[in-house]
């Protein structure tokens, strides 16, 4: 399914974050992706199911949340955080400041599971080699 | 058990002022005053963080003396032939002066968490100027509070509490009243909707809260009305009076058909990014109607579609609007001392972010010189960042280059940063265990408390950063002997 994906600031990250982003709070307020419950009653998707975002710069698992406060459908909302970072370009259009919102993407139900902070760092690591 | 008051918060850019903890033994044990975020720091900053400096040896960050670790770092940005100096927005003034005479030192490139964050704000600043005030200011005047692609409710919990809608200003009321009976009126409209729900087994999204001040003239009033204008409807929509939804990336279109319609323009158009003109029209009548506006406006703004264009139309907008009435216009700055980067960066080399210094004198061109695109184009071959974790908040192509080079890391959290580190330096919480000054996102410079002594061992960042300056500055002087 196409939608537009929005990142943001919400206070369960806010909070996980001051707690600190090695912490299990931290994960599950972050590596989330918000849908409209029409959207993931298109996917065929419950609450807490997986879903794969995709975007032309790479893909990432987050866990699917129910959100009564997207109201128009085909809009994702995933919290500012490393993952919401896997799929976000870093050109900034000579203003110095990435496109962190509005990004088209797609999501599709997974059976992957979502990684841990520790596992995405790994990644960027074998990456950079 | 000492009870302290006053203490400023170091959290958010509200910079709050009035938090109140109990000590117990050089631990916080009670917070009053305090929102999520801030309570969430006083409470558990201990939980998880640095405490030993760590150097990476074989491909593994080990524990290591704090001279040894100083060391190496100074060894590094050194080494270095063109380093980036990151973050600052999460320490003191006193420190990112420091930070600002290492990068001179370094003849590289410094820059702060603006640059991926109202950066654009500060470009359309430059162009157009901006109408501001304290928040003093909106606090007794302010009538009509616009919030524009920012959600107070999350990311600055008691902005609304303590500057706007619901603060009691020597002119203009608390309207809290109106917001209890509209929540209470809320709550039971959910009741009665979820029992609907279970009767008919039909999932449904909330009640219509649309319903509820779908008109702007609901806005007419005595009292200070909110106005809350966003892509998604956010938690500060509820509370707000009146709620415009727009279509992602249509703020452009929409700050100017307002500015159109201030100017008494024909819009020839039904609806402009979602919303109808005729809204609009009552929206601006409504701006015009009151007597002291504001416009707070986030990352809504400056994050999406036309980024420094859409500020800049908001900013005109502001402007134009002041033709008729009073109208002034405040980004919602993120953390606590990112407008004293800002302030510092600005009074110690003539500009506010994206700050090199290659040439032997300060240059500013973001989209060059900016964090990001340094790092997108792989210029720089070492970074030091200090009170930030761009691990988490770059995108990944410029994590990429960050971590390929030697990474110094300066702060008390382990960050995903810290963890990818070469040299890791644990500092002491600015606002909690040492002193220093914060500016709240109106330009007010306040005093940062300390509350709790530091860990044995654990310095300021101030401190830390000035031992690795005095190491590189000798280093530098045995190259020349």
């Amino acid at each position: 399914m196409e939608v537009t994906l929005l990142t943001g600031r919400t206070i369960d990250q806010g909070c996980g974050k001051e707690a600190g982003k090695l912490s299990t709070e931290y994960a599950e307020n972050v590596a989330v992706c918000e849908l409209n419950g029409e959207d993931m009653k298109r996917l065929g998707i419950k609450d807490n199911s997986n879903v794969k975002v995709t975007t032309k710069f790479g893909s990432v698992v987050l866990k699917a949340k129910k959100s009564r406060r997207l109201k128009t459908p085909n809009i994702a909302f995933v919290p500012y955080g490393p993952w919401a970072n896997q799929i976000l370009g870093s050109s900034t259009g000579g203003t110095g400041m990435p496109s962190l919102k509005g990004v088209k993407a797609t999501v599709e139900p997974s059976d992957s599971k979502v990684l841990s902070i520790q596992e995405l760092l790994l990644n960027v690591q074998e990456k950079t080699r | 058990m000492p009870v302290v008051s006053s203490i400023v918060c170091p959290v958010c850019g509200c910079c709050c002022d009035d938090i109140e903890v109990t000590i117990e033994g050089n631990r916080i044990t009670e917070v009053k005053n305090a929102c999520a975020l801030s309570a969430a720091k006083f409470e558990k900053f201990n939980e998880h963080r640095n405490t030993s400096p760590m150097v990476k040896k074989d491909g593994k960050l080990v524990e290591a003396t704090l001279d040894e670790a100083i060391g190496k770092a100074a060894e590094i940005l050194d080494g270095s032939e063109y380093p980036l100096l990151y973050g600052w927005s999460c320490t003191s003034c006193e420190a990112i002066k420091v930070g600002l005479e290492l990068a001179e030192e370094l003849g590289g490139a410094i820059d702060n968490t603006s640059t991926i964050c109202h950066g654009p704000s500060t470009l359309a600043t430059q162009d157009v100027g901006l109408v501001g005030a304290t928040l003093g200011q909106v606090r007794h005047r302010a009538d009509l509070i616009v919030y524009w692609g920012s959600n107070p409710w999350s990311a600055h919990p008691r902005h609304v509490e303590r500057y706007t809608a619901l603060s009691e200003g020597r002119f203009q009321k608390s309207a809290w009243k109106r917001f209890w009976r509209r929540i209470n009126a809320d709550n039971i409209r959910k009741k009665v909707a979820r029992i609907a729900e279970l009767a008919t087994k039909e999932e449904d999204s909330l009640p219509n809260k649309e319903e509820r001040a779908a008109k702007p003239e609901a806005l007419r009033g005595e009292d200070r009305r909110v106005i809350v204008v966003d892509v998604k409807r956010t938690r500060s929509a509820d509370i707000a009076d009146y709620f415009v939804q727009v279509e992602p990336g249509s703020d452009y279109d929409i700050l100017q058909a307002l500015r159109a319609l201030v100017r008494d323009e024909e819009l020839e158009v039904d609806a402009v990014g979602g919303v109808p003109v005729d809204d609009l029209e009552e929206l601006v009548d409504v701006m015009l109607d009151s007597k002291f506006g504001v416009i707070f406006f986030g990352l809504g703004l400056s994050m999406s579609g036309a980024k420094h264009r859409n500020v800049e139309a908001a900013i005109r907008l502001t402007q134009d609007l002041n033709k008729r009435t009073k109208f002034l216009i405040m980004p919602m700055r993120g953390h606590y001392n990112v407008t004293g980067a800002d302030a510092v960066f600005t009074w110690q080399t003539g500009y506010p972010y994206a700050v090199d210094f290659s040439h032997g004198y300060p240059r500013y061109n973001p989209g060059e010189t900016s964090a990001v695109d340094i790092l997108q184009r792989g210029d720089c071959d070492a970074a030091l960042v200090v009170a930030a974790d761009p691990v988490s908040s770059f995108p990944r192509e410029s994590v990429n280059t960050l971590v390929k080079n030697p990474l110094v890391v300066v702060d008390p959290h382990p960050s995903p940063t810290a963890l990818m580190a070469d040299v890791v330096i644990p500092s002491a919480f600015a606002g909690i265990e040492v002193e220093g000054t914060a500016y709240r996102m109106d330009h007010v410079p306040l005093p940062l408390r300390k509350i709790v002594e530091p860990p044995a061992g654990i310095l300021s960042d101030e401190e830390i950063l000035r031992r690795i300056l005095v190491q590189v500055q000798s280093l530098k002087k045995k190259v020349q002997v």
